[in-house]
């Protein structure tokens, strides 16, 4: 038996970065918003016993339980797709906050070159610098258009930076906050990046330098440089998170509810418009109907696709044709870098997510890429994230995985290593795509996503590209062995590599090659919106958040003036 | 190392250790019989009073939760010591009480997998995909342990526990290679198992029964759990800092 609920002006699913600034916006302005989680509720004072690698880090306690929920893998059309057991490549979220609860806060605005990469690439290198087989498209929004909101973002999380790279988009406005401490290990860096010619800053920051009061209001603490930061929570709040400013912001409205426990298995569309969804009680599993003027789907890359397509709503990507649009473009990332040996020690277990100093000589197409086989690039970052000490053990290339040598090497390295890591954007390949699964199901019954992916020749081009110019790098700072790393061959789910997971549900211009226009509005049901790094048409040099945070903020000016007017927003 | 290795009496310090009857293993306990048993040892293993370690925990009661068979435990013993040794920088996997932190994660979530996806049906897959296997991860090391003993007895003619270092490394070797034949799972994807789970016993907090005394941060200069570096993390100079766990602090 489905109960029907009463219905609300907008309803998101999943309460992470974009479902709260959703309910942000929207309950400010009179709305009634609410939204469904999943997971359960969690704020600060649930991590007073944070410090903890092995629970939260290696056993991922604020992450998804795969038990109810995962997704399939292959890495070709050939292979017969298997499940994710256990987490590894990417780490998804649950329950309030999302992965914004546990991520870096490492956030960038992406290049403008991002935005109109297509044109961009024409123009200088002609139509042919990359085979038609790269599915690379221009987004449909310019920089210059999603300036104000990414400026409205770094405002709502207080962001700490410096406006000291050459290669990155105009700001209308300073950085919230500055820069975090430059500390030794990050000086390094500076010291060898400026002399090989480089252009070295802070790297912005949702870890903040010092306390701030956000526009709504929200107050956000001072970074402690703890070194508990990706993969837990902040026992301070001092790492931004929707939590601790867009969540409370809405809730302080009176117009918006957080239900909890609620998982979301369909969007009901009837004509050309959605009336709501349908979700489980995870606890009772009761199954609701939640009508809804507006719907929102704000459930992270994978499941904003899924959903789509378990709901029938969009035309699926099919590789053979190259028709639909719905799924194509998955992208994700490469890791170029690395690592050096030092002779003395360094307090490598200090440290903060977004501490770090980076360059952009290698990124976008601030360099030319005339005489190479590859477009695009990466950002060079030198972090100082806090080591812990269980999945931390460097040890130079040759020596042993484990027994006596291995142990002298992890202990001696722990305090003496550094590296310098490349975020390696990632160009979409016809050949890579999220699609539905026809053997497992999550425990609802719902058949999982399916995904299809594996590294490209570019890919492969890009990452050799970028280590070397790590290596250079690592080698300045005065390191006495270098390990740059090896060449990359197949995708592989098991290493954790990044959550910038982007594609499936990509934004543009035009309705036969997108899934949404770029107010995230879903071109074949006006009162539905989808949001997410899934809007991502390619994967840019960075992490995907800001940028994600930006196209939120845009979407719920789309979502306000739709419900005001209706009708299609561009 | 050979040297050290026939030295080091393994079948003695089982008898005699008290690991048995998981009666006493506050890191100084157990610490200070490997040194007895390891005749060129030093008083390496005495860092263990100079590393604040806590009092409570060598009185406190410890006991198997996984295994139900001492001599299975005693292989995990041996095997995990193999894989983290007990050296001149400090304890090894046994000292550090890494053997009881595993029997206790067998017993758990870790060891019944239960956050992990195990609906049917299951099929061999590329190594890209990952865990593929139908077994949980207690039964992966039942099995494991129950083969290692196996090897011993065909290559060598006696107990895994009763081998010196190199055979028992040659059998880990083996298993790391894939060239033992497990069922259910490939013998490579439990020795990863098995070397990650020694690292976590090695390193985690102590307050999940491994990294005794805290002697694996104090051999690696990690601090555990401090509640803010603002002070010192402009330092030019290495920071030494006393451990502390989170069993200290609430
Ligand atoms: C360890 C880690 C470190 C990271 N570091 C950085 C970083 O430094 N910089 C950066 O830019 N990005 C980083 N990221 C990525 C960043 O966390 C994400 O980009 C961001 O959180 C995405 O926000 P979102 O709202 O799209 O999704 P999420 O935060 O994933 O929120 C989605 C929410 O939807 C809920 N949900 C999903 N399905 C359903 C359903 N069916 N029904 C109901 N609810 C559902 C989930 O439970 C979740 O709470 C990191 C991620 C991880 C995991
Ligand atoms: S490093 Fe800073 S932001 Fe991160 S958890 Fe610690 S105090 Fe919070």
């Amino acid at each position: 038996m489905v109960t029907t609920l009463e219905g609300v002006d907008v309803v998101t699913v999943g309460v992470g970065w974009t479902g709260g600034i959703i309910a942000a916006e929207c309950s400010k302005e009179g709305l009634k918003v609410v939204g469904l989680e999943r997971g359960r509720e969690r704020g600060t004072a649930d991590f007073s016993m944070v410090h903890d690698e092995y629970r939260y880090a290696v056993r991922y306690e604020l992450m998804q339980d795969l038990s109810k929920e995962t997704l399939t893998f292959r890495n070709n059309r050939k292979q017969r797709a298997l499940p994710m057991r256990q987490l590894g490549s990417f780490l998804l979220g649950v329950g309030l906050g999302g992965a914004g609860t546990h991520w870096n806060g490492q956030t960038w605005r992406f290049l403008p070159y991002d935005f109109e990469i297509k044109t961009m690439t024409d123009k200088k290198y002609g139509a042919n610098k990359l085979s038609a087989d790269y599915t690379i498209q221009d987004w449909g929004i310019t920089y210059d258009e999603l300036e104000p909101y990414f400026d409205r973002f770094e405002k709502t999380i207080g962001l700490s930076g410096e406006d000291k790279n050459p290669f990155w988009g105009k700001r209308s406005s300073d950085f919230p906050t500055p820069p975090m401490k430059k500390t030794p290990i990050l000086q390094r860096f500076e010291k060898a990046a400026t002399n090989l010619g480089y252009s070295p800053f802070m790297m912005p920051s949702a870890n903040l330098s010092e306390a701030y009061e956000n526009p709504d209001g929200q107050k956000i603490n001072a970074c402690q440089y703890c070194g508990f930061c990706e993969r837990f929570g902040c026992e301070y709040g001092a790492k931004t998170s929707p939590e601790i400013t867009v969540v409370p912001t809405a809730k302080e409205t009176g117009n918006y509810d957080v239900r909890f426990n609620s998982n979301v298995v369909e969007v009901m569309k009837e004509g050309d418009k959605v009336t709501g969804v349908r979700y489980y009680d995870t606890v009772t599993f009761e199954e609701f109907i939640q009508p809804a003027n507006v719907v929102v789907l704000t459930s992270y890359v994978m499941n904003n696709a899924k959903l789509l397509m378990v709901s029938n709503i969009g035309q699926q990507y099919d590789p053979e044709t190259g028709q639909g649009s719905l799924g194509k473009n998955y992208a994700y990332q490469i890791l170029p870098g690395a690592t050096g040996f030092f002779d003395e020690q360094m307090n490598t277990f200090m440290g903060a997510g977004a501490l770090g100093m980076t360059i952009d000589d290698f990124n976008g197409d601030t360099f030319d890429h005339g005489d190479l086989d590859f477009i695009h690039g990466a950002s060079l970052s030198s972090t100082q994230t806090g080591s812990r000490p269980i999945l931390s053990n460097p040890t130079p290339p040759g020596t042993p995985s484990w027994g006596a040598e291995f142990k002298k090497a992890s202990i001696e390295n722990f305090t003496r290593t550094l590296s310098v890591g490349g975020q390696g954007a990632s160009m979409p390949h016809k050949e890579n795509f999220l699609g539905l699964d026809d053997t497992y199901k999550d425990i609802y019954g719902v058949p999982l996503l399916q995904l299809t992916y594996n590294f490209t020749d570019q890919d492969r081009a890009l990452h050799s590209y970028i280590t070397e110019k790590a290596a250079g790098i690592v080698k300045e700072m005065g390191a006495k062995t270098v390990a740059a790393s090896g060449e990359i061959t197949d995708y592989d789910i098991v290493p954790y590599q990044t959550t910038h997971n982007t594609g499936g549900t990509i934004m543009g211009a035009d309705p036969a090659t997108s899934v949404v226009n770029n107010f995230l509005q879903h071109w074949d049901a006006e009162n539905l919106f989808v949001i997410g790094a899934g809007n991502f048409a390619h994967n840019g040099g960075y992490n995907p958040t800001g940028t994600v945070g930006a196209l939120a903020y845009r979407c719920a000016e789309g979502i306000i003036r739709y419900s005001r007017e209706g009708g299609s927003l561009v | 190392m050979a040297e050290k290795d026939k030295n080091f009496s393994r079948r003695d310090f089982l008898k005699t250790s008290g690991i048995a009857t998981g009666a006493l293993i506050g890191g100084g306990i157990i610490g200070g019989l490997i040194g007895a048993n390891t005749n060129k040892q030093d008083n390496a293993t005495d860092s263990s009073s100079s590393s604040g370690g806590t009092k409570e925990a060598s009185s406190s009661i410890r006991g198997l939760t996984f295994f139900k068979s001492m001599a299975d435990f005693e292989v995990l013993s041996q095997a995990t010591e193999r894989i983290f040794p007990e050296d001149d920088l400090g304890p090894g996997a046994i000292g550090l009480a890494v053997p009881y932190f595993i029997d206790n994660q067998l017993a758990g979530s870790y060891g019944e997998n239960s956050k992990e996806y195990m609906q049917a049906p299951f099929a061999q897959g590329e190594p890209t995909q990952g865990y593929q296997s139908r077994l949980k991860r207690n039964e992966m090391f039942m099995q494991g342990i129950q083969l290692m003993q196996e090897e011993a007895d065909s290559r060598f003619k006696t107990k895994f526990v009763d081998l010196e270092g190199e055979q028992m490394d040659e059998i880990l070797t083996a298993f790391q290679e894939n060239e033992i034949k497990m069922r259910g799972v490939e013998s490579q994807f439990f020795f990863r198992l098995l070397r990650q789970a020694t690292l976590e016993g090695a390193y985690a907090d102590p307050i999940y029964g491994g990294n005794a005394n805290m002697d694996g941060w104090q051999m690696k200069g990690f601090p555990g759990h401090q509640l803010a570096y603002i002070k010192d993390i402009e330092s030019e100079d290495f920071v030494e800092i006393k451990p502390k766990s989170l069993g200290m602090n609430h």
